[in-house]
């Protein structure tokens, strides 16, 4: 078996094991959810390692197995300068939800088992190469995503995790339309071969099989006005389940639209483009100034993702080479700085057990590492340069407003610039209101992290400034990928 | 001996060392000492930077060997170390006052319980200051410039409990952050027209016309957006005043003399961009005027003595960008570097008060010349440079200003003059209304100890000397270049000049005008705002200007409106639409599911529906 294959099914297999063994301590079941977290992250750190830099363009550890004869699916993965960033990202924040999860006590082994069959997914539809493949970890996905949020979130779970389901299912009800059709006109599924053919432009109904298999990927990102699922998904699931969402799951829909509209359409992409930069802009500005209205902390943060996406839209469909780089750089920081965020929202509400941020107050008094630590992710969601948020919105911006594919950027990159600002606002708002002022006698009590929460929280501290610091040996990766996508135009 | 590469960096990273290490050390222990580090940190930092000074003086620029950060297609991006005239100045100033202050604060922060936070904050903005006149890049500047904006939020919400440092924290940081949108605009299109952010290359492309005017002209205006921001100029001035919750001496070293001047270094900085772009120097000459005067005006009547300062502040830095703009580089440059010595005395002064009366309301101070004649003199002398009396270091430097003012913006020269006047009777208000009469509090008074008056005494060594450095043009030729003349003619042959008799005039009628109201009491304060309620109140009130920005634009137009609407609309419309669309396909589906005897699950059922749709799609193809 191929190492992304064992990336993408240990996960799976625990899950597996997990369900059919017999009952033991709720302990035990912890452990091995983090063995089988641990192991695929450890993987794909050596797959970044050995990862060659020089040739980040070309399909690497690939694995090609026959799969479907019928109708000419293969079992066909691999990475390039595109997925390896997320497939990292996923098992990293994998591998971290299994911790921030240890202190779960309902129904725990169930939870685990959700927990890492999502995890398998996720990480199954950033190497699939084959599009039967990617729809189907695509679907998988919905299923664990609906029973943690239902099972284990809290305010209106039910309304939510059917919310979640019934929005990805009817994008991906087109995505399907769209998979058929390319199929039936070029004979192929093979997302390799679709990419360096060019032969999905050729098609007489392109533009409308372009918008076909964007419409998934624009629920998922999400692009407005198609974000309402979102902020109730991520509001009402568990921390962990959360920080999966918001950390890996959303940027399906990002690394989708590279991977399959601009890579096998680079026509169309070119020729939509500015539809789609405005609609990202419109997300930033109004997502960004929506946030400033929620009176919820994991709500607040929920709107926050839909600001930070608007700008990996407008990186992607700037259709150049820094622009996209910026945006994969993008959706690798939003997972760190929003995970941490989540990560830390959850810390507060379950050791103060109260989420309103107009009741909390002073906390920086009473945790002061809570405090810090959010601070420093708020840092990263502001984009202070030193971490990975400036180096990736500043490369958005740069490569967008000197885009040469796409014209007419100058204004809108110039109106982004206030998301900027917006996003600064509620984040150190946020931070007055929940940290800062006098202390409040109810909080009294509250425990401050304990040192694995520390711990985890660190890690994403470190990696939130590593990037921030040193970019490139993100980018550096990520350029080829891009580079290559942009071949075609 | 020419200073090596590795010294450069030294000279930059050693606060930045000093900051880890507090941390880690009280990690180790948690009681061990944490100022000494950054004391030392910046005392050999404060050494390096004189060799360097004096290699730059000597041999002309040094920028080191480059470290790559970003490299994405054309986008690459390299960041070094600069040392040139304007930078080693620069180095000087903010190490000397870093030094003075964190001197100073081992005994105005003694007993706090964020002492070790405060010490590595303060190294923390060395670091970042540092590197902010450092860089050779514009991008690695602007990154600089945001992270001393960063330490500037720390530091004024170091006592974060309260909640007006709290707020005034956030204020900071979002009015600067509207400025930072402009560099961040003109980064973008600088780089679009020219491919580079080397400061260098951008000035040598200015010069040789090699960038459109249109992109020069917005460039320049976007950089000034960004320097009115940090260095508080009118409509963005709102938060430095706000800005005094933070401890005192850093009110000294951030709020006065470093990163408030960093707006005025950053337009000398890429001085040759706006000579290419002459329109822009008159809208920074222009912005700089009625910013000082604005600012004066409101500090004439504030009670608090930092508000004061503060307003001073704001109305110094609009004289430096008169200066930068219509002197040129050294001009502005000679005031923000005299500046940064006798404000920094001034607030250091104000907290050396503080910390006997235990308050910055001057109703409450009164007679404490007895009681404190070292914090007395020393603040005097302050108040002399900032008034510009002759021999005194603001003396020189505010010639210059008014001398470069006086040909080409004739309006402006009359500002600045009135300026000087009003700065002159706010200071010497203050100079009687605390050292003078009865003391009006209940504390027991006394001086403050020998390592708060020791930098009391360094930098009023340098209020009245630094501008000495100029009578022989020394300063303007190392940073302009020029000829230089004999030192006796500078320091005596000023007073020759009509100039000079225009400016010590006003500074005198203004501390007259003080006595007479303040000492001798002929004129009571209170009768003259009582007959004039309008113009005091519109004064005391800051020009309404907080509440048109705060209160009107923020809350009303924005929260309250606007944004208010987005969240209505996206609740209730887009989301509306979303679930009434739900009930629809439910309904739907309730009869699909009565046909196919129930129990479909919806997957099932969309994946049927997203196959219809193919077929549809197909059959509509052929």
């Amino acid at each position: 078996m191929s190492i992304l294959s064992l990336i993408i099914f240990i996960p799976i297999i625990g899950a597996i094991i997990l369900a059919l063994m017999p009952k033991v301590e709720d302990k035990i079941y912890k452990y091995m959810a983090l063995f089988f977290a641990m192991v695929p992250f450890a993987l794909s750190v050596y797959l970044f390692i050995v990862f060659d830099r020089s040739a980040s363009n070309t399909i690497q550890f690939e694995a090609v197995h026959d799969w479907i004869h019928a109708f000419g699916a293969t079992y066909h993965v691999g990475v390039d300068g595109l997925s390896m960033p997320m497939v990292i990202l996923t098992s990293f924040l994998g591998m971290v939800a299994v911790l921030i999860s240890w202190k779960e006590h309902l129904r725990v082994r169930e939870f685990f088992v959700w927990l890492l069959i999502l995890e398998g997914s996720i990480l199954g539809v950033f190497c699939a190469l084959d599009l039967v493949l990617f729809f189907l970890f695509w679907e998988i996905e919905v299923i664990p995503m609906y029973f943690l949020i239902s099972i284990w979130g809290s305010g209106r779970k039910e309304y939510s995790a059917l919310k979640y389901v019934i929005y990805t299912l009817f994008g991906s009800a087109f995505m399907l339309a769209g998979i058929v059709c390319v199929y039936v006109s070029t004979n192929t599924l093979d997302m390799v071969s679709l990419a360096s053919s060019g032969i999905l432009s050729a098609v007489s109904y392109a533009p409308l099989l372009f918008f076909l298999l964007i419409l998934g990927f624009c629920v998922k990102l999400p692009v407005v006005p198609l974000h309402t699922w979102l902020p109730d998904a991520h509001t009402d699931a568990p921390t962990a389940a959360s920080v999966m969402l918001a950390g890996a799951l959303i940027k399906m829909g990002g690394y989708g639209i590279m991977r399959l509209c601009v890579t096998c359409m680079p026509d169309m992409a070119q020729h939509y483009a500015l539809l789609f930069e405005i609609l990202a802009v419109i997300g930033i500005i109004y997502g960004g100034a929506i946030t400033l209205r929620q009176t919820d902390i994991k709500r607040l943060i929920a709107y926050s993702s839909v600001s930070h996406m608007g700008f990996v839209l407008l990186g992607i469909f700037s259709l150049s080479e820094i622009g996209m780089t910026g945006a994969t750089l993008q959706m690798v920081s939003h997972g760190l700085t929003t995970g941490l965020l989540f990560a830390v929202a959850g810390l507060v509400m379950h050791n103060a057990h109260e989420r309103n941020i107009a009741k909390l107050g002073g906390l920086g008094q009473t945790t002061p590492k809570i405090a810090t630590l959010f601070i420093i992710a708020s840092l990263g969601a502001i984009g202070l340069p030193t971490t990975s948020g400036f180096a990736a919105e500043f490369s958005i911006m740069t490569g967008t407003y000197s885009s040469t594919v796409v014209a007419g950027t100058h204004p809108i990159v110039m109106i982004a610039l206030l998301g900027l600002l917006i996003g600064a606002g509620y984040m150190l708002w946020t931070v007055q209101r929940v940290f800062f002022g006098p202390k409040l006698d109810i909080y009294n009590e509250m425990e401050d992290a304990n040192n694995l929460e520390m711990f985890y929280c660190i890690l994403f501290v470190i990696l939130i400034f590593t990037i921030g610091l040193y970019p490139d040996f993100m980018t550096s990766l990520i350029k080829g990928g891009v580079s290559a996508v942009l071949a075609m135009l | 001996m020419t200073i090596p590469e590795i010294c450069i960096w030294l000279i930059w990273l050693l606060p930045l060392a000093a900051f880890a290490l507090t941390w880690i050390i009280g990690w180790i222990k948690k009681d061990s000492p944490s100022a000494p580090y950054v004391i030392i940190a910046t005392t050999a930092s404060w050494l390096l930077s004189l060799w360097a000074l004096i290699n730059v003086f000597t041999d002309g620029n040094i920028t080191t060997s480059s470290v790559q950060w970003l490299n994405i297609g054309a986008l690459n991006v390299k960041f070094a170390l600069e040392l040139n005239p304007l930078s080693t100045v620069m180095l000087m100033v903010v190490n000397t006052v870093s030094l003075m202050v964190q001197i100073f604060s081992m005994g105005y922060m003694h007993g706090d319980h964020g002492y070790r936070r405060y010490f590595s904050f303060v190294a923390l903005f060395t670091f970042s200051m540092l590197g902010l006149v450092l860089a050779d890049s514009l991008l690695m500047l602007f990154m600089c410039w945001e992270l001393v904006g960063l330490c500037s939020y720390l530091l004024i919400g170091f006592w974060f409990f309260k909640p007006s440092a709290a707020s005034a924290a956030k204020k900071a940081f979002l009015i600067t952050r509207i400025g930072d949108l402009g560099i961040l605009a003109a980064l973008i299109m600088l780089f679009n027209a020219t491919g580079t952010f080397t400061i260098s290359e951008l000035h040598g492309l200015a010069a040789a016309g090699a960038i459109g005017s249109a992109v020069l002209t917005w460039s320049c205006l976007g950089l000034f957006l960004g320097s009115m921001g940090k260095s508080a100029q009118f409509p963005l001035h709102i938060w430095l005043p706000d800005a005094m919750e933070g401890p005192t001496p850093v009110s000294a070293l951030i709020h006065a003399a470093t990163m408030v001047a960093a707006g005025v270094f950053l337009i000398a900085r890429m001085y040759p961009l706006f000579e290419a772009a002459p329109q822009t120097l008159t809208v920074v000459a222009w912005v700089g005027g009625i910013t000082a005067i604005f600012a004066a005006t409101i500090a004439l009547v504030m009670q608090d003595i930092k508000k004061v300062l503060a307003y001073s502040t704001i109305s110094q830095l609009g004289y430096m960008f008169v200066g930068l703009a219509l002197g040129g580089v050294s001009v502005g440059m000679f005031h923000l570097f005299t500046h940064a010595f006798f404000k920094a005395l001034l607030f250091l002064g104000a907290g050396s008060i503080s910390h006997a009366v235990d308050s910055f309301d001057m109703r409450k101070m009164g007679g404490l010349k007895k009681a404190m004649p070292k914090t007395y003199w020393t603040f005097l002398i302050g108040s002399l440079s900032l008034a510009g009396i002759w021999p005194l270091s603001g003396f020189f430097s505010k010639e210059g200003i008014l001398g470069s003012a006086v040909s080409a913006q004739p309006v402006l020269f009359v500002i600045l003059l009135v300026t000087a006047g009003l700065t002159a009777f706010y200071m010497f208000r203050v100079i009687f209304k605390v050292f003078f009469g009865e003391y009006k509090g209940d504390k027991h008074l006394h001086e403050s100890p020998n390592v708060m008056i020791i930098p009391l005494f360094v930098l009023a060594f340098l209020a009245i000397f630094v501008g000495w450095i100029n009578c022989s043009n020394a300063f303007t030729v190392f940073v302009d270049g020029g000829e230089s003349q004999s030192f006796v003619t500078g320091l005596v042959g000023a007073l020759a000049h009509p100039l000079a008799w225009g400016s010590l005039l006003a500074a005198a009628f203004g501390i007259l005008l003080a006595f007479t109201i303040y000492k001798f009491k002929k004129i009571s304060a209170e009768k003259v705002s009582a007959a004039l309620p309008k113009t005091y109140n519109l004064l005391s009130r800051k020009y309404y200007m907080d509440e048109l920005i705060q209160d009107r634009i923020n809350k009303d137009a924005l929260l309250n409106g606007l944004f208010r609407f987005f969240a209505f609309f996206d609740k209730h419309v887009i989301d509306g639409l979303v679930n009434a669309v739900a009930k629809a396909v439910k309904g739907i589906g309730g009869l699909i599911r009565s046909v196919q005897n129930g129990r479909i699950p919806s997957y099932g059922l969309l994946s049927v529906i997203g196959l219809v749709v193919i077929v549809i799609l197909m059959m509509v193809v052929k």
